[in-house]
């Protein structure tokens, strides 16, 4: 119970559900703030109140949780050292994985709970042989299940959405409202929950120091400086400040990051559509495709907030990748059917067949649709 | 029906002092209006003075009344910093209670202070040797010494007539947080003020009285500046109409104290030691912490750590199980903060976070102490298997 609306409406239907439920606020700062602060909606005192004024109300014991140290190697540590690397990662998801579903569940079930209970928007369903299925929210506009698309079968049985088949958020606000909580209009959290001001450029700029590097074209020609590559984002075009203009006189765009050599790749705004996105570190949600390597039609989202998009995804040998990388390796590789923009590594691509989320991976490595003739600068892992 | 094994946090309140509490709120007057309801209201505080004066073994005008514990040991450390001017050291043992500990750091911080630490033993005693060799090193800027009387953690008994009579030697004042001790060992302020104590800090709700009202028991001869101004009551050092129904109930208890102290005590001990054997044979990892023997520890306190359990896990569980115990140490936001006690006795961090603490009182029974020892070990096995904090995911 974060503090937050959500999880203090999913906790009472819990309740409602028949099941013994304890309230379990988690601690993921040893220096929390004492008041909440801008759109941040969890991690403060005054949070950990709201949790417990909640559940209070609901009349379920509350405790807080200390997962301080973990949070801070597995999502904090991660994100920086990501962001550092040049990818663009997604703590929630991170955290997901690594707190809520795995350091709290294992406890949880350590210490004689049957599941964790939250307030993700996100359905899941049992097939007729007993497996699980996560599915998107009844609420498309709320439905979390991106975020959730790292959850494995295991985890599945042991988690549950009480929320996911909410029509709407005002009706969980409504009925929060109706059950006395004083959260029920509290404003929803959307900035990273550890960077208390929002100012996530600043916040890593503190911690990973910039270097300038060059600017180069995507014949690898050097086009100015930049005062630190990791601060660049795939699909940017402000803040570049190029002198010279690009032969055609179009703007140039931030085509892709790279840290080991401090150097950003700029080119036009078409070379940012991508036609493959792929990574190694796959999981399947739920049961997994019986035949992975036989290529299948599916959706993609590549943002917690993007449309889903028709493509054909594989499981294919690294070995057989077009700039000639051989790990021995297995990826899951995705080719949208209509070329995708705003894709970067360290991102997530979760796979969709329908409503149900069929997996994920974080994308390793995308492939411009315009192929540029000397080079496979695009296609670098 | 829940057993309670928590009275180091709050221990219930005498029926006696809960209706000498409401009675007296019954009774309109300020004590320090001159009218009859003004005398009457003051009757009654200064008979409540008299009462807490002679559980402590003080005169009734050194009881400055203060909202708690808390407050006290502000005002002892604070006041008799301020009064000490321009000295500017502070000899403080590790181990302290928060109330001391971030006090003397705010003093660091904002006034000039130089804190020097001192060092506990493995039981959490402080060495008289270090104390002197401390005031050796500066005798002429230390602004005073502080120290428990008693540790609220681990219970162990502090050497407090040794660490004064160096103090005195050297005219440094002391200022003592007996809030954990009053009521559990007898503490008679007449001798210690000869050996040299300034000041004793304790709180009512810790011996039976109500949560809010605590005393400084202050010399006559010991200078304190205020930490709030006002109307000048209680000897110009604690300005603020005074709470006269807190100070009837806190009386109350404090007059049980008196009654009650050598034989509630030694039946306490006897539950305290039914606890230690009790868990050191349900579970054997289990280490004891604090003074081993029982006249340098308090009788109702009995601090352990369980080696590869989080003592939240332990307490979740117990809890579950009906029987509420604490972690002992301070908790920001509910989240339990490894011991800086057992830090300061020298164990790891991971030790520090696996302690659970049980502390017995006036209404313990040993129906207590045998649901305890029947919950603990399926709670214990069970936190094992959850593990530390810091534990990888996916074993």
């Amino acid at each position: 119970m974060s503090g937050g609306v959500d999880s203090a409406v999913a906790a009472a239907r819990a309740v409602e559900a028949g099941h013994e439920v304890v309230g379990v606020h988690l601690a993921l700062s040893r220096m929390p703030g004492t008041l909440r602060t801008g759109s941040r909606g969890c991690c403060t005192v005054e949070d950990s109140m709201d949790a417990q004024r909640a559940a209070n109300i609901i009349g379920i014991p509350y405790y807080v949780w200390d997962f301080s140290e973990r949070f801070k190697l597995d999502v904090v540590d991660d994100f920086i050292a990501e962001y550092a690397a040049g990818r663009t990662p997604n703590p929630c998801m991170r955290c997901n994985e690594r707190i809520k579903f795995a350091a709290l569940l294992e406890k949880a079930i350590d210490l004689g709970f049957d599941a964790v209970a939250t307030g993700h928007y996100a359905t899941i369903l049992t097939d007729a042989d007993g497996n699980r299925e996560l599915h998107r929210a009844s609420a498309w506009a709320k439905d979390q299940s991106y975020v959730l698309g790292v959850l494995t079968q295991d985890q599945l049985a042991h988690s549950m959405f009480p929320l996911g088949a909410t029509p709407s958020k005002a009706e969980v606000r409504a009925e929060a409202a109706e059950r006395g909580f004083s959260v029920a209009t509290k404003p929803d959290s959307y900035d990273i929950c550890f960077i208390p001001d929002g100012d996530t450029r600043g916040w890593l700029a503190e911690r990973v120091p910039p270097a300038t590097g060059d600017i180069l074209d995507r014949d690898g020609n050097t086009l100015g400086l930049h005062e630190g590559a990791a601060a660049f984002t795939v699909g940017q075009r402000k803040g570049l400040q190029i002198g010279t203009p690009a032969a055609d006189g179009k703007p140039r765009f931030v085509l892709e990051v790279r840290p080991i050599t401090n150097t950003v790749i700029v080119g036009p705004k078409e070379a940012l559509a991508i036609k493959e996105i792929a990574g190694t570190k796959y999981t399947w949600c739920g049961v997994a495709p019986e035949h992975p390597e036989i290529a299948f039609d599916c959706d993609v989202q590549i943002r917690a907030h993007a449309d889903p998009v028709p493509a054909v995804a594989r499981l294919v040998p690294t070995g057989s990748t077009t700039d000639g990388s051989t790990t021995g390796g297995v990826e899951l590789r995705i080719l949208p059917v209509e070329p995708l923009t705003g894709v970067a590594p360290g991102q997530t691509a979760v796979v969709y067949l329908g409503t149900r989320v069929l997996g994920q991976c974080t994308i390793d490595r995308t492939v411009s649709a315009v192929p540029v003739a000397d080079s496979a600068v695009a296609a670098h892992a | 029906m829940s057993v309670y094994l928590d009275h180091a946090a709050t221990t219930p309140m005498l029926p006696g002092a809960i209706a000498a509490f409401s009675e007296a709120m019954t009774v309109v007057g300020n004590p320090a209006s001159i009218h009859s309801q003004g005398q009457l209201k003051k009757r009654m505080l200064e008979e409540a003075r008299e009462t807490v004066a002679a559980s402590v073994g003080c005169d009734p005008i050194e009881v400055v009344f203060t909202a708690g514990g808390t407050e006290s040991v502000n005002l002892g450390i604070k006041g008799l910093f301020w009064a000490r001017a321009p000295r500017r050291r502070i000899l403080v043992p590790g181990g302290e209670h928060h109330a001391t500990v971030d006090t003397v750091e705010w003093l660091e911080r904002h006034e000039g202070a130089m804190i020097d630490w001192l060092p506990l033993d493995e039981h959490g005693r402080v060495d008289p040797a270090a104390v002197a060799r401390a005031i050796a090193a500066h005798p002429e800027e230390i602004a005073l010494v502080t120290l428990l009387a008693a540790n609220n953690e681990v219970g162990t008994i502090q050497p407090v007539a040794e660490v004064a009579a160096l103090a005195a030697a050297h005219g440094i004042p002391v200022h003592v947080d007996a809030v954990a001790a009053y009521g559990h060992v007898p503490i008679d302020f007449r001798t210690l003020r000869r050996g040299g104590v300034s000041a004793v800090s304790v709180s009512a709700h810790k011996i039976g009285g109500p949560v809010g009202i605590g005393a400084l028991v202050l010399s006559r001869r010991a200078t304190v500046e205020p930490l709030v101004h006002g109307g000048g009551q209680q000897r110009q050092v604690r300005s603020g109409t005074q709470d006269v129904a807190a100070a009837v109930a806190f009386a109350v208890a404090a007059a049980a104290v008196g009654v009650d102290l050598p034989g509630e005590n030694a039946r306490v001990a006897l539950l305290g030691q039914a606890v230690v054997d009790g868990v050191l044979a349900a579970v054997p990892t289990a280490q004891l912490n604090g003074d081993p023997d029982p006249a340098r520890h308090l009788p109702g306190t009995a601090h352990f750590s369980f080696p590869g359990c989080e003592g939240d896990s332990l307490l979740f569980l117990l809890d579950a199980a009906g029987v509420s115990v604490s972690t002992g140490s301070a908790c920001q936001a509910g989240i339990p903060e490894p011991s800086h006690v057992l830090r300061a006795m020298g164990r790891t961090e991971v030790e520090a976070r696996g302690a659970l603490r049980i502390t017995l009182g006036r209404t313990s029974t040993m129906a207590d102490v045998d649901a305890l020892l029947a919950a603990l070990p399926a709670a214990h096995a069970q936190a094992s298997r959850a593990g530390m904090a810091d534990r990888v995911p996916g074993r």
